[in-house]
C-alpha cells in the first residue's frame, strides 16, 4: 500500500515528476480521494495502521517499537537517498517511503534481528520501487518485495513465532502450523490477537478497524478486498464442507496468518492493483485462491506475501482484459494475445531463408 | 483414475511448482530476449511448446529403445542434442511444406529453439525425475512447455507495462528486466511442495 494510482496525480503529486503538464492530470480515481492527492491517501492509510501498530507494540513489548521505527527510518533514508541520486526533489513528504516501511515491520515477526528488518526496508524502498522509477511506477507491492527477499535470505528467522507476552514469551506455532489438525485458536484469540504470528497481522479488531477507516475514506478500494477475503471464505467453507470437523473454518482462515492485513492494507494498493473495478475483483479473488492453495497444498504456512507477489505479476494480463469499452466505443473483444498473433509472422528472418 | 490423478499432478508441478524457466533458470535466452511484446512471446511459447513434446517423445524413444539395451546412456547428452537438433529441421521442413500458416507463424522462432537449452534440459529432467512411462514423459514436456509459455507471457506483459515507466538511466534495458525476472522468481517460491515436485 505505498503507492498511488499509475496515472500521475493532479494535485500534490508535484515533486514527483520534475515538469507536471497539464497532461498529466488524472481523472476519477483522485477526485474521490478528499481535497489532495497523494499525500492525504497515504496519511489516511498511515493512520489506518496505527491501531495495528499500537497493538503490536502492546502485545510484543518493546521490541516491536524497535523495529517499526527501524524500517520506517530505513525505508525513509532509502527513498531520500534514490531522489538525492536522480538529482530530483524529495518524494519523501508524500509519506509513502514511511508506509512502506511500516508495512514491511508489520509483517515480519518480533524475534527478527532488527539489523534484518533494516536491510528488507532498504530492499523494499530500492529494489522494490526506487529502480522502477519511484512512486506509481512499481509494478510490484514494494514491501513484498521486501519481505519476499528476507524469507529468502532467513528462512528459519522468518518463520520462528512468538507468544505475545513480550519478549519472556515462548516460540510456538501459528495457529495456520498448528492447526492442521482442527482450529486451535478461538475466534475471541484471533480479534484479541494473542496469537503467535508477525507484528502486526494478529490482532484482527486492529485491522478491521483501521482497514474499514482506509475504506471509508477511500485511500484504498474496497473491491479487492472484497475479493480477497470472499475467495478466502469461499475456499475455507468448501474445504469445512469436504473435510468435516478437520478443517481449520472459515473464521480461523479470515482471521489468521497475513489475511487481514493483506486484504485491507496491501491488495488495496492503487500502484500495484488493476485499474478497472472487475479487473479489481480478478485481482483480490486471485490473491485470495493463491493464499488458500499455498495455505492448503504447499509447505509454506501462509502465503499471503507470494500471492500478491503473483498476481501483482498478473496484473498487466488482468488490466488488458477488464480494459472498459468507451460508451459506445467499438466493439473489439479484449483478449491477451491479439487474434492476429499468430496469423502475424513474427520479426525476424523471412521464412525463405530457413535451412 | 490414479494414474489420471498422477498425470495431472506431473502437470500441474512441471508448468507451475518447478516452472522451468522461474524455477530451474533453463531458457533464460528467449526469456529475456523474445518478452519484450506480448504476441511474439506468446508466439514464441507454443513454438517451444510444440518442440519439446516432440522432441521429448523422440528422446524418450532413444533413450529406452536404444541407449538403455546397447548400455550407452554415457552418450545420452550427444544422442539428445543430436535428436532434438535433427527434430527440428525436420519439423521445420515438414511445415513448412504442409502448414503454410503454421509456418508463418512459427518460421521465424524455429531455428532459435534448437540452441533452447530449455528442450535439452526438458528431455534430460524426464529421466532425472523418473517419468519412465510415454505418457507422463509427454505430459512432463508438454506442461514444461505451458510454464515455459506463462512465465514469458507474464514478463512480456510487466515489460509492456515498464516502458511506460520512468525507469532511472542505469536500470534500463536488462538490469530491470533482470530485476523483475528475480521478483517474479522469488514469488513462485511461494508454490514449493505443491504437487509431484
Amino acid at each position: 500500500m505505498s503507492g498511488t494510482p499509475k496515472e500521475p496525480a493532479p494535485e500534490g503529486s508535484a515533486p514527483i515528476l520534475p515538469e507536471p503538464s497539464a497532461l498529466d492530470a488524472a481523472t476519477s480515481p483522485h477526485l474521490a480521494v478528499g481535497t489532495a492527492g497523494i499525500g492525504t491517501a497515504m496519511r489516511d492509510v498511515l493512520v489506518g495502521l496505527a491501531p495495528a501498530a499500537v497493538m503490536a507494540v502492546v502485545l510484543f513489548g518493546g521490541r516491536a517499537a524497535v523495529h517499526l521505527a527501524v524500517a520506517v527510518a530505513a525505508a525513509v533514508a532509502t527513498e531520500a537517498l534514490a531522489c538525492r541520486l536522480r538529482r530530483r526533489p524529495t518524494t519523501v513528504g508524500d509519506g509513502s517511503a514511511a508506509l512502506t516501511g511500516l508495512l514491511l515491520a508489520l509483517s515480519l515477526p518480533v524475534s527478527l534481528s532488527p539489523g534484518a528488518t533494516a536491510l528488507g526496508a532498504v530492499v523494499a524502498v530500492g529494489l522494490g520501487k526506487a529502480v522502477f522509477g519511484g512512486l506509481g511506477q512499481n509494478p510490484f507491492n514494494p514491501a513484498m518485495v521486501g519481505r519476499a527477499f528476507l524469507a529468502a535470505c532467513f528462512p528459519v528467522a522468518m518463520t520462528t513465532w512468538v507468544e505475545p507476552a513480550g519478549l519472556d514469551g515462548w516460540s510456538g506455532a501459528t495457529p495456520l502450523v498448528a492447526g492442521d489438525g482442527g482450529p486451535v485458536a478461538t475466534a475471541w484469540q484471533l480479534l484479541g490477537g494473542r496469537v503467535p504470528g508477525s507484528l502486526g497481522e494478529t490482532s484482527g479488531i486492529a485491522l478491521v478497524a483501521g482497514g474499514a477507516f482506509v475504506l471509508f475514506r477511500r485511500a484504498g478500494d474496497w473491491r479487492p478486498t472484497a475479493g480477497m477475503l470472499g475467495a478466502i471464505a469461499g475456499i475455507a467453507a468448501l474445504e469445512a464442507f469436504i473435510r468435516g470437523s478437520a478443517a481449520r473454518g472459515v473464521v480461523a482462515h479470515l482471521g489468521s496468518g497475513g489475511a487481514l492485513l493483506g486484504a485491507f492494507f496491501i491488495v488495496t494498493d492503487p500502484v500495484t492493483s488493476p485499474l478497472a473495478r472487475s479487473g479489481r475483483w480478478v485481482f483480490g479473488a486471485l490473491v485470495g485462491g493463491i493464499v488458500m492453495a499455498i495455505r492448503l497444498g504447499g509447505s509454506y504456512p501462509e502465503g499471503v506475501m507470494y500471492a500478491v507477489l503473483l498476481a501483482n505479476a498478473v496484473v498487466p494480463l488482468i488490466d488488458r482484459l477488464t480494459a472498459p469499452r468507451p460508451l459506445g466505443g467499438p466493439m473489439a473483444p479484449p483478449s491477451i494475445v491479439p487474434a492476429a498473433a499468430l496469423a502475424v509472422a513474427p520479426p525476424g528472418p523471412p521464412a525463405e531463408t530457413a535451412p | 483414475m490414479t494414474e489420471i490423478a498422477e498425470l495431472v499432478s506431473i502437470a500441474f508441478a512441471a508448468a507451475i511448482v518447478s516452472n522451468p524457466v522461474l524455477t530451474w533458470f533453463l531458457g533464460i535466452c528467449p526469456f529475456l530476449g523474445v518478452s519484450r511484446r506480448l504476441d511474439t512471446a506468446f508466439g514464441m511459447g507454443a513454438a517451444v511448446t510444440f518442440v519439446v513434446t516432440v522432441a521429448a517423445t523422440l528422446t524418450f524413444l532413444v533413450q529406452r529403445w536404444v541407449l538403455a539395451p546397447a548400455g550407452l546412456e554415457v552418450l545420452q547428452y550427444v544422442a539428445f542434442i543430436l535428436v532434438i537438433a535433427a527434430t527440428v529441421q525436420l519439423v521445420e521442413l515438414w511445415i513448412r511444406r504442409f502448414q503454410p500458416d503454421l509456418h508463418e507463424a512459427f518460421g521465424a522462432f524455429l531455428p532459435l529453439i534448437t540452441s533452447n537449452c530449455m528442450i535439452l534440459g526438458t528431455c534430460l529432467l524426464i529421466w532425472l525425475r523418473g517419468h519412465d512411462t510415454l505418457p507422463r514423459a509427454v505430459v512432463y514436456a508438454a506442461a514444461s512447455g505451458v510454464g515455459f509459455t506463462l512465465a514469458l507471457v507474464l514478463m512480456a506483459g510487466l515489460r509492456e507495462e515498464l516502458e511506460e515507466a520512468d525507469v532511472p538511466g542505469p536500470f534500463q534495458g536488462a538490469p530491470i528486466t533482470l530485476i523483475v525476472a528475480g521478483i517474479l522468481a522469488l514469488a513462485f517460491m511461494g508454490f514449493a511442495g505443491m504437487g509431484r515436485a
